[in-house]
């Protein structure tokens, strides 16, 4: 998994998750067979199938939005409640449909994240035809992240050491919710005024050492023959399984 | 690391394919656009900008202020970026942040990113401006119009992109426009007011130190106008789709039918397990559990000779 080039790994990802999106509603055998594919991968990736599990809970509260499904499909009744609403089962198994494809997607996403550098995203994102321009400003943007990231806890620190925080959760710090939205607010400026500022001086020194608006990057490395047939075999299956799971459960 | 707050990335799977290719396509438009805009401006020094400007709303996005019982006011950026850098770039800014947010952070699906992109990234930027140059023509220039535009922007950016995810969802047939419309749109129209705030407190800081930021004087960018009016025509279309479609959920479902002809594929020639119910077994509660049992215990096996073969391997 690590070893796999990114340029094949962003668009197999993209592929696996939009084949996941392709599978029809109920099509309960082609879901396992696409959590038995992500789990191979992920045992192959030997980072460990509880790190993906543990990761994979960020997408769990948008399962919400699907969940009046439940209640609006039309279809035979399950569970009658009160206030006139029923489950249905058509209901059931389009909201369980749902959430098993953004659990295998978020996986997938899980996975082409923690096993490639970002370097190589970047790569990836250059041979895709994403213009110069935009993969230049997305690695600046990843350089000085952690450095603003850093930037923005220092000024909550401070914020917090201010305002009377306390850990006793009766204790409310800051005055009134407008003020402390008002010194959210000027924090949010300040940031933003430091990064302008900072901005100029990468730009200076960007000019110091010969920076004419041309972003040179290195030639793209070639890319192992035996790494395309993976890569061709994987697509290959992924469109034989949409195709057969559509022909069965139509 | 949870840096995105708003619930408003969708992830994969909550959205049907055709829609995803639809916005995916509008998102590379206009990104492309904006991309042209901001590098006639800026011209060599757009990549540092742009860059430092993108790390600082993704980071500016973890301010928080807590509100009451639990909730805390959030920042996404957009109108904040449009009021300062102009649309286009902010269109830019945006678009690098989702993306890094779906690529890394998982904030939102790979499948998704367009329509997030268009939500976060277009509506957003679009939007503000449309509302801020609106409340900068009736005050006429003065003090106040950058203030409570600065407020309107950042809460209108954040209620019609709400509206926005509530319709997208519902065309999909993940969640009926009746309940998610006014759920989304409720929530959001609270989580605008700290947006809102926060917008002005940055606005009026940097009106305060740094006035020469603010692009208030100076002639509009090129291109201006297709942004504002097509930024009010959005608005306006969402804010007048949501309650029609709301009340008529059935007919956002027809809509939903004829836009998913990809889904209306042909009917099963044949099928493996009959519904779902495993030949030669007569009860069906039990036939459906040993089905399910199955195909559990066929994963694990997959799974585990995977695991198995490894071990051998690295042994």
């Amino acid at each position: 998994m690590h070893q796999l080039d990114a340029r094949l790994k962003v668009p197999l990802v993209i592929v696996f998750i939009l084949a996941t999106s392709l599978v029809p509603i109920g099509a309960w055998p082609f879901y396992l067979l696409l959590i038995a594919v992500l789990l191979s991968s992920e045992i192959l990736s030997d980072l460990g199938v509880l790190f993906f599990l543990k990761r994979a809970v960020l997408a769990l509260p948008f399962v919400l939005a699907a969940l009046p499904v439940l209640f609006t499909q039309v279809g035979t009744v399950w569970i009658s409640l009160p206030f006139g609403l029923a489950i249905t089962a058509q209901g059931v198994e389009r909201f369980i449909s749902v959430a098993l494809k953004a659990w295998i997607s978020i996986q997938a996403a899980i996975l082409l994240a923690s096993t490639t550098p970002f370097p190589d995203i970047l790569l990836a994102l250059r041979a895709m035809r994403l213009p110069k321009v935009l993969v230049s400003i997305i690695g600046l943007m990843w350089r000085y992240l952690f450095v603003i990231v850093d930037e923005t806890i220092r000024m909550m620190n401070a914020r917090s050491s201010r305002s009377g925080a306390s850990s006793d959760p009766s204790h409310r710090q800051g005055g009134s919710v407008v003020w402390r939205a008002k010194v959210t607010g000027g924090m949010a400026g300040n940031l933003f005024i430091r990064s302008i500022e900072r901005s100029d001086r990468i730009y200076h020194a960007m000019l110091s050492r010969g920076y004419d608006g041309e972003i040179r990057h290195l030639p793209l490395p070639a890319i192992p023959s035996i790494q395309w047939w993976i890569f061709i075999w994987s697509l290959l299956t992924l469109v034989v399984m949409v195709v057969l799971s559509r022909v069965l459960w139509g | 690391m949870n840096f995105s707050p708003v619930h408003m990335h969708i992830p994969d799977g909550f959205l049907s394919v055709p829609l995803s290719i639809v916005l995916w396509l509008i998102s590379i438009a206009v990104i492309a656009v904006a991309t042209r805009r901001v590098s006639q401006d800026l011209g060599e020094r757009e990549v540092p900008v742009m860059g430092v400007l993108a790390a600082a709303i993704f980071a500016g996005q973890m301010l928080n202020f807590s509100v009451t019982g639990g909730t805390s006011g959030h920042l996404m950026g957009a109108a904040l970026a449009t009021i300062l850098l102009g649309p286009w770039a902010a269109v830019l800014i945006m678009t690098c942040v989702v993306g890094i947010q779906a690529l890394i952070f998982q904030d939102g699906g790979l499948l998704a990113l367009g329509a997030n992109l268009f939500n976060m990234a277009v509506i957003g930027p679009f939007v503000s401006y449309a509302v801020y140059r609106f409340l900068q023509r009736v005050s006429g220039g003065q003090k106040w119009g950058v203030f409570v535009g600065s407020f309107l922007a950042a809460w209108a950016s954040i209620f019609i992109a709400s509206l926005a995810v509530a319709l997208q969802l519902a065309l999909s047939g993940t969640s009926p426009a009746n309940i998610a419309l006014p759920a989304m749109g409720g929530i959001h129209a609270l989580i605008g007011i700290g947006e809102g705030l926060i917008t002005l407190g940055a606005v009026s800081l940097i009106y305060a130190s740094r006035r020469d930021l603010l692009k208030l004087g100076e002639p509009q960018p090129k291109g201006s106008t297709l942004i504002w009016v097509g930024g009010t025509l959005l608005a306006l279309l969402l804010a007048v789709l949501s309650p029609l479609a709301s009340s008529h959920p059935d007919g956002l479902e027809w809509v939903a039918e004829q836009a998913g002809f990809l889904e209306r594929a042909s009917e099963p020639s044949f099928t493996l397990i009959p519904d779902y119910v495993f030949p030669g077994v007569s009860n069906e509660v039990l036939a459906t559990i040993i089905a399910g049992v199955l195909g559990t215990l066929l994963v694990l096996g997959v799974a585990l000779g995977v695991a198995y073969l490894r071990r051998q391997k690295t042994a």
